[in-house]
């Protein structure tokens, strides 16, 4: 058995698909790395939030005096504090639902809406007078029925979590009562009913998911300073520091100028971290207080008070003819929003049938609210879910029709031209290189021999994105270079990027100094996510670099007296055509000061052509027939990754992205009791896979390059989570001869479903 | 948290005397591994903790022809890598190994686990099955109780305050005996019993008849449950799967488990009945001296 990892290349440069070693890594593996929780100001203050003990409620008072008269308390907030509070929805017109939704889930103003729901908060002296304090404060509720489960939110007198949510149609159709269905959606293309008419076999069937969490090692933490001349500093875990700015500010209704955010080093956000909970409210205490104030979250907090996936309810319906090709498919899609509109529901319809050619497709989607925390991005957001239903319908096609589950998707698979259901048409992309690498696999092509064993197959795809990204670019007189970036290193990017500033400006990867900068230090930059970071902010670099070399251009051109059209710069040397001269890049680098000054190359942009991706994934099982225990024993994940800037994180990823999927798929959820209330908010009961439930998961990198990428470099950390949820259901699903509908596929769901 | 007393004795008696002065507001800690978890969550209130790592009694392993004394402080890593007791008693180290993760197994205590009395307590069966007794001192003296009468309830036991659990009193094992312990969990490690069994089996010399057994459940009822219909149920019969089978079937009947976060009352009940015909065929062969 071959455990290799493979990275199946077309184009190599020099730096770019290297395995340096990260900027990041000594701190980190030394313990010097500064996260939130390591910050310390003089006169910081220790905060923690009060949270509702209730699933639904109604705030009819709250009571503070008491919390503030003990000894140490420096201050305490509740949504009256926000200024929110003092704006009507008069004073906000169309924004009064967006902003209330927005400061309702830093602190609750009318009503609690999960369990974990901020009401209140303590800035103390210490921790546990901070604590202590909460237990002072009196919360007057009105405990309501809640509703936890997404079909019966849907349902006509389920109770109502906002009494004024309206929806509107796919057609432009306002629903004429509030109901918990925050939006509607439908997609179609060609005739459905015909496609189904004309089809040999059809499989339909219903799927569920649970409420997941992202899982991140460090829990959300905030520190702020309000400062008496207004300006406000903020230094958290985020995945998007321009993003807390932009929020912070609309919440607390001031100028973004006034606030700095300064992201820390991360642990973990896998998209959890793109929205925040804490800055704000660390803010208010601060002001407040009159002193810098930290507020930490614990890890029951981090699953009860911050967004987890969405749970999930879908119909999926699919008819192919006797030649193995699809003839229509039709999606219905309900996602739990939590508590405020907003669940991926859009990117979930939009990623169902992408990996298909599809003639006739139906997809109709629905957001729906239930009281669980507001849900928040995960990997992929969206596209995991529905990829659990599609990918089991059609591997039970496959069955149905005798056909090879990886032959039949490669008769079907899209490729350039092929139109989505919802529109959009394809630029270049590798589904197939995908099938064809996972076909010619040792795995694939190895039988899976023994009892109660099955293999199951599945592919997936996310979009990816482009969205803002800066960089600035300095050069040092030692000829190494500073590169500023306001991306939030999660998973390498620092790396990442500056390969690609080093291959652009034909110096050593070592040359180059990446650092991650707060938001007055750099221009505007999205958050890590959607994908985007090494092929965005890696392209602002190339620019950036770019930019460096034609101010080398120039100067070399002015110290030699020729017009600079007759200099070039090739492989790190500045050369006059002549080739009598010729600068290195160090040497240049060190007369810069005394020729005309530094050089500093910058660029922003707001790419297109981020390229999508797509992965497919096999995985062999087995599953102990008496107790319902899933084996994983072995596990191949194939990725097109356009090109692997640096192929060791890129398999990070995949390796990453394919264990919390298997999670998602054998144990994860948030386990609620009737009044959903969470059971099972620590590690200990929230399952997730450890390095001892795992093999080691092989993974194969193809290189087919994004034409939209000066390197070809598609986003690579989503779409590995997208196939595992329906690779493990259709292995159980063949070692049991059951198909599991519902995930967590537990061993106790095997059982019922095989005893 | 607020801030409480620790205090660290270094005798017996200085001990008790700390523990009854406080009542029910003082507890001895030994690896902590329960109790600091549940003062942190605010689970626990205290204003004592006791150390009983300084207390020569509780931190001894005694090996005699008698048996062996297990001091209530021991960490369970001390257990496993004492030979001679591993070679005597293989069905107390599949608990003690399994305890949580490498780094707990390092702190956690066998008598710690007895003390937290958690319903799914892994070391609890397996002192069940081996006949062992629990050696309290208090203000009144020493006084003596059966393993499958120590727990009384979710975290309760017949500990009174100012008592302490000084050691586990194990007899030695019989000729022709084996133990065995198995738990079911959804993971493979760092997680909690959906059901565990122990069961101990003395064979006559041919190995092929049973002469008694036992059978303890965990996580299966308010506390860890001696199966004695089970276990009798073998008694004087020959090694068969038809006898195994009947075992597993009185085990799953005695065992009354809930619906939770970890498991279905179904599920439990199932588990029972595979993990007592899984454990009794290991403590066969070890009674055979097979492994």
């Amino acid at each position: 058995m071959t455990t290799a990892n493979q990275v199946l290349s077309e184009v190599e440069f020099e730096v770019v698909g290297t395995r340096p070693v990260r900027p990041d890594g000594v701190d980190k593996v030394t313990g010097r790395a500064q996260y939130g929780a390591d910050l310390d100001l003089t006169g910081m203050l220790q905060a923690r939030v009060l949270r509702s003990p209730h699933a639904h409620a109604r705030i009819k008072s709250i009571d503070t005096s008491r919390a503030e008269a003990l000894d140490g308390v420096r201050a305490v907030v509740t949504a009256a504090d926000l200024p929110l509070a003092a704006l009507s929805r008069e004073d906000l017109g169309n924004d009064y639902n967006r902003f209330k939704f927005l400061s309702d889930n830093f602190l609750a103003s009318d009503k609690a809406l999960y369990r974990g729901h901020a009401v209140a908060a303590v800035a103390a002296d210490n921790a546990h007078i901070a604590e202590a304090a909460l237990s002072l404060i009196s919360v007057d509720y009105e405990v309501l029925e809640p509703v936890i489960d997404v079909r019966a939110a849907m349902q006509d007198g389920a109770p109502l979590l906002h009494d004024d949510l309206i929806h509107t149609s796919a057609m432009g159709e306002v629903s004429d009562q509030p109901s918990n269905v925050a939006s509607y959606m439908k997609f179609e293309k060609g005739d459905t009913a015909a496609g189904f008419a004309n089809s040999d076999v059809i499989v339909e069937r219903e799927f569920s998911t649970a409420s997941v969490h992202q899982g991140y090692i460090e829990p959300h933490n905030a520190t702020a300073h309000w400062r008496a001349d207004g300006q406000i500093n903020v230094w958290c875990s985020t995945q998007g520091a321009f993003v807390v700015r932009a929020n912070t500010a609309d919440v607390l209704r001031v100028d973004v100028s006034n606030v700095r955010v300064t992201p820390m080093e991360i642990g973990g956000g896998f998209g959890g971290k793109v929205t925040f909970y804490l800055e704000p409210v660390a803010a208010l205490l601060s002001r407040k207080a009159g002193a810098p104030v930290k507020l930490l979250m614990t890890r029951t907090e981090v699953f009860e008070g911050s967004g987890p996936a969405p749970g999930s309810w879908m119909r999926v319906k699919m008819g192919a003819n006797s030649a193995g090709k699809i003839t229509a498919a039709e999606i219905e899609l309900a996602f739990e929003a939590g508590a405020y509109p907003g669940s991926p529901v859009m990117q979930g319809a939009t990623c169902a049938f992408a990996c298909y050619e599809l003639e006739n497709g139906t997809i109709e989607g629905y957001d729906v609210v239930v009281n669980k925390p507001k849900t928040a991005a995960y990997r992929a957001p969206g596209s995991p879910q529905a990829a659990f239903g599609v990918e089991q319908v059609v591997d039970e096609v496959c069955q149905k029709l005798g056909v090879d589950p990886v032959e039949f998707r490669l008769n079907n698979a899209v490729t350039e031209g092929s139109r989505k259901v919802e529109g959009p048409v394809f630029q270049k992309i590798g589904l197939v290189e995908c099938l064809e690498a996972a076909r010619n696999h040792e795995h694939y092509r190895t039988p899976l021999a023994g009892p109660n064993r099955g293999r199951g197959i599945a592919a997936g795809f996310w979009m990816n994105r482009g969205f803002h990204s800066s960089v600035n670019m300095t050069v040092n007189p030692d000829g190494t270079v500073n590169l500023i970036e306001g991306s939030v290193d999660i998973g390498g990017s620092r790396a990442s990027i500056a390969q690609q500033a080093a291959e652009t400006l034909g110096i050593s990867y070592e040359e180059i100094k990446p650092q991650v900068v707060d938001t007055d230090s750099i221009g505007f930059t999205m958050v890590t996510g959607g994908s985007r970071t090494t092929f965005a902010t890696g392209w602002a670099a190339i620019l950036a670099a770019e930019d460096v070399k034609g101010q080398m251009v120039e100067r070399a051109a002015s110290i030699w007296d020729v017009p600079a059209e007759e200099v070039e710069y090739e492989d790190g040397i500045i050369r006059h055509k002549s080739e009598e001269l010729s600068f290195t890049f160090k040497d240049l680098a060190r007369q810069l000061y005394t020729t005309g000054g530094g050089i500093t190359g910058t660029a922003s942009l707001d790419p297109t052509g981020e390229g999508n991706s797509f992965g497919v994934h096999l995985v062999d099982v087995e599953v102990d027939p008496e107790t319902g225990k899933t084996e994983i024993l072995r596990y191949t994940a194939i990725q097109d990754a356009g090109k692997a800037v640096h192929p060791s994180y890129v398999e990070g990823q995949i390796q990453g992205g394919a264990v919390q999927g298997i999670g998602w798929a054998l144990n994860e959820e948030y386990y609620f009791s009737d009044n959903g209330q969470m059971m099972n908010s620590s590690f200990l009961d929230y399952r997730m896979p450890t390095s001892l439930d795992l093999p080691m998961i092989d993974t194969v990198i193809v290189e087919v390059a994004n034409p939209g990428h000066p390197y070809g470099v598609r986003g690579v950390g989503e779409v590995p989570i997208v196939p595992p949820l329906a690779a493990v259901a259709n292995a159980v699903g063949h070692a049991t001869d059951q198909r599991l509908t519902s995930l967590p596929i537990t061993p106790g769901s095997i059982l019922e479903a095989t005893l | 948290m607020r801030a409480i007393d620790y205090v660290a004795p270094t005798s017996l008696s200085e001990a008790v005397s700390v523990l009854s002065a406080n009542g029910d507001r003082a507890r001895p800690l030994a690896g902590g591994t329960d109790i600091i978890v549940q003062l942190r969550g605010g689970r626990r209130e205290l204003d004592v903790l006791v150390d009983a790592k300084s207390i020569p009694e509780l931190n001894q392993i005694e090996l005699t022809d008698s048996g062996l004394r297990l001091g209530a402080a021991v960490p369970c890593y001390e257990i496993y890598q004492n030979q001679a007791v591993a070679a005597a008693y293989p069905g107390l180290i599949d608990a003690a190994g399994l305890i949580g993760s490498i780094q707990i197994q390092g702190r956690a205590s066998i008598g710690g686990n007895l003390c937290n009395a958690a319903p799914s307590g892994d070391s609890i069966p397996p002192i069940i099955t081996l006949s062992g007794e629990a050696h309290i001192n208090g203000p009144n003296g020493w006084r003596a109780v059966a393993a499958e009468d120590f727990c009384t309830g979710p975290g309760r036991s017949v500990l009174e305050p100012g008592e302490i659990l000084v050691g586990i009193q194990i007899p030695a094992p019989a000729a022709n005996s084996g133990t065995a312990y198995l738990r079911f969990i959804p993971r493979n490690e760092m997680d909690i019993a959906v059901a565990g069994v122990s069961s101990s089996v003395v064979l006559d010399a041919s190995g092929q008849t049973v002469q008694s057994a036992r059978i303890a459940l965990a996580s299966v009822g308010p506390t860890p449950i001696l199966a004695t219909a089970a276990g009798d149920s073998l008694a004087g019969k020959g090694v068969s799967d038809d006898a195994i089978a009947e075992a597993g079937r009185l085990a799953s009947e005695a065992a009354t488990p809930i619906t939770d976060m970890r498991g279905t009352i179904r599920q439990r009940h199932h588990l029972v009945d595979v993990l007592t015909r899984r454990t009794l065929n290991i403590a066969i062969r070890r009674a055979r001296g097979e492994e």
